[in-house]
């Protein structure tokens, strides 16, 4: 419990300069952009006069400068106030907050989808490696590696929604439904199916091959031999001693990868309209909604240390051999 | 011809150089065969491929001739992911050559940016330097090679941190030779066979990104990305499928091309190591 806990705070303080170096880093590039938000406020309006702008900037602290400006930001990050949407009109944070929820099933239900799909083909092409199963599944993994996620995103929209109309073809929940309960819980299931996998498949093929490379380099150790003389039925040597060992990698790579599934939510959820955050920071990239971009980067750069976090604590319990 | 040998070893590596040399040959010879711009309008919009044999792939809805199309695409596709990949990986290979080489609290520096990069979601952060810069051709490029240089930083980080203390490097560092030759000349080219197969990685990923920024119609719009013309099919979806599906096949076939290619050099320049 104590190695735990020190390796939990030394983790926490490791993410500290690196989110300071993210702040930093976005608010001096957000400075480079040509045009800000009052601009894209004024040609919303329609135009308006030069005075109109300038009081425009003065309310939203934009004459100010740089330095003034960023730390402003800092001091308003530290109460946790991520700003005003200019265009949404409301609290960035709330902005937010709203969509976050969306985000996190759909990202969890991706994830282990993916983790668990990758897992089981990955376990069933080591076990005959070079046979059929294992040249078939190896395919499928390079290909699926290579479908551009929005486009299969869109096939299958064509195929279970418009052709054999099984699916929805997008949105979270039936709208003006009024369901409770399971029945709810039921919708939202068969809203998320085509956008999870549509997401998942390429995690699912990094997973597969790295779940069957994992799974042959802990096979050819000598403890498996040994387990493997001593009479135990190759089930258990599979489950009890390769398994567990072989997981380790694959727990890395969640880690690792979130980044990249989290940026993949941005065009996913674009292509089935689920009101998410990638969804959000699409709509705010197209209407320069720059308060509202930045607080998504912060959002997602936290929740990628977050899960990050998790992950080390996790492989430190799995292996003992990991921590202070 | 020992390393091309050993390529043609690899049944992965075959099918993807072929796949690859017909995605250039469609590139190279899109002019000749395609020499109408291929962004006008060829025809009466929406006519399914096949129909008119002056369209052997159809008009897609804006009335583009999609085969032309597809052809111009794949110059578009294979510049833009040649260029970004020459930026990512140039700016991994010097970021990582120097924290690996000097290490200390240069390193700690240049991977607490390193981390700072790899936190925040790629394409979320493509999109922060969409909407600072513009979406012209040459930005894009280049912000799909500022996203993408993390991960061969920590490939040639990595490489130089096994090599720096070997006996070779410290001889000529007692020779004098300076930090510049030294790295350049004598850690680089041992630490790069990993780095160029990972290279292809990137290639395919560059065109995965391109391709997802120019769906979302954030990409430039004056040129003939596949991406475009997927996004541009979508408000015909439910009819003229077709529309979305030959392109998104061609950036399927693109990037299987790049996998399989940087598998068969895996296979033939470091067969022990795992590319993911």
């Amino acid at each position: 419990m104590m190695r735990l806990a020190a390796l939990a705070l030394r983790r926490l303080a490791q993410s500290l300069p690196v989110l300071a170096v993210i702040l930093v880093g976005l608010f001096l590039l957000l400075q480079l952009a040509p045009g800000d938000t009052v601009d894209a406020l004024m040609a919303q309006m329609g135009g308006g006069s030069a005075e109109d702008a300038a009081r425009l900037r003065e309310q939203y602290g934009l004459d100010a400068g740089v330095a003034v400006q960023l730390g402003r930001y800092l001091l308003r990050l530290a109460s946790f106030d991520l700003g005003q949407s200019a265009i949404y009109g409301k609290p960035v944070a709330s902005v937010i907050g709203e969509r976050l929820a969306v985000t996190a099933l759909f990202m969890s239900c991706a994830l282990a989808f993916a983790f668990a799909a990758g897992l089981v083909l990955g376990v069933l092409a080591a076990r005959r490696v070079n046979g059929w199963p294992d040249t078939l599944i190896s395919t499928l993994g390079l290909v699926f590696y290579a479908i551009p996620s929005f486009w299969l995103g869109l096939m299958l929209i064509v195929l279970f929604s418009v052709k054999l109309a099984w699916l929805p073809p997008g949105g979270f929940e039936t709208i003006g439904a009024g369901l409770t309960g399971l029945a709810r819980v039921a919708d939202i299931a068969t809203h998320l199916v085509l956008p999870v996998v549509s997401l998942a498949l390429i995690f699912l093929a990094i997973y597969l091959r790295l779940m069957r490379a994992s799974m042959l380099e802990v096979m050819s150790l000598d403890f498996v031999r040994t387990a493997r003389a001593k009479g135990l039925p190759e089930g258990k040597v599979l489950r009890r001693h390769v398994l567990r060992n072989a997981l380790l990698p694959m727990v890395t790579f969640v880690g690792l990868q979130f980044s990249t599934m989290l940026g993949g939510s941005v065009v996913i959820e674009s292509v089935f309209s689920l009101p998410g955050l990638g969804r959000l920071a699409f709509e705010s990239v197209v209407q320069r909604d720059l308060n509202t971009l930045l607080g998504i980067v912060l959002v997602s750069a936290l929740l990628v240390i977050l899960v990050n976090f998790v992950v080390d604590l996790l492989y430190a319990r799995l292996d003992p051999r990991i921590g202070a | 011809m020992k390393a091309l040998r050993a390529y043609l070893r690899s049944p992965a590596g075959i099918i993807g150089a072929v796949l690859l040399i017909a995605v250039i040959a469609a590139a190279l010879s899109a002019d000749a065969l395609f020499p109408r711009d291929p962004l006008a309008l060829a025809g009466r919009p929406l006519q399914w491929p096949g129909a008119n044999p002056r369209l052997p792939l159809g008009t897609d809805n804006l009335g583009r001739d999609i085969a032309g199309f597809l052809f111009h695409g794949a110059r578009v596709s294979l510049l833009i992911g040649l260029v970004a990949s020459v930026v990512a990986v140039g700016i991994g290979v010097l970021v990582g050559a120097v924290a690996g080489f000097y290490g200390g609290w240069v390193d700690d520096l240049l991977m607490r940016i390193t981390e700072a990069f790899q936190t925040v979601p790629n394409f979320i952060l493509l999109l922060v330097l969409v909407a600072v810069f513009g979406s012209e051709l040459s930005v894009i490029t280049i912000a799909i090679g500022l996203v993408g240089w993390t991960a061969p930083c920590r490939l040639v980080r990595a490489e130089f941190l096994s090599l720096r203390n070997r006996e070779f490097v410290l001889a000529a560092r007692g020779l004098g030779m300076r930090d510049m030759p030294l790295i350049l000349g004598e850690v680089l080219p041992n630490a790069l066979p990993p780095v160029i197969v990972y290279a292809s990685v990137v290639m395919a990923i560059a065109i995965l990104l391109e391709s997802a920024l120019a769906f979302l119609g954030l990409s430039d719009p004056n040129i003939a990305s596949w991406g475009n013309m997927i996004g541009a099919g979508r408000s015909v979806l439910r009819t003229e499928w077709y529309v979305s599906a030959i392109p998104g096949a061609a950036i399927l076939v693109t990037v299987l091309a790049f996998s399989l290619v940087g598998q068969g050099l895996n296979d033939a320049l470091n067969p022990r190591m795992q590319v993911l």
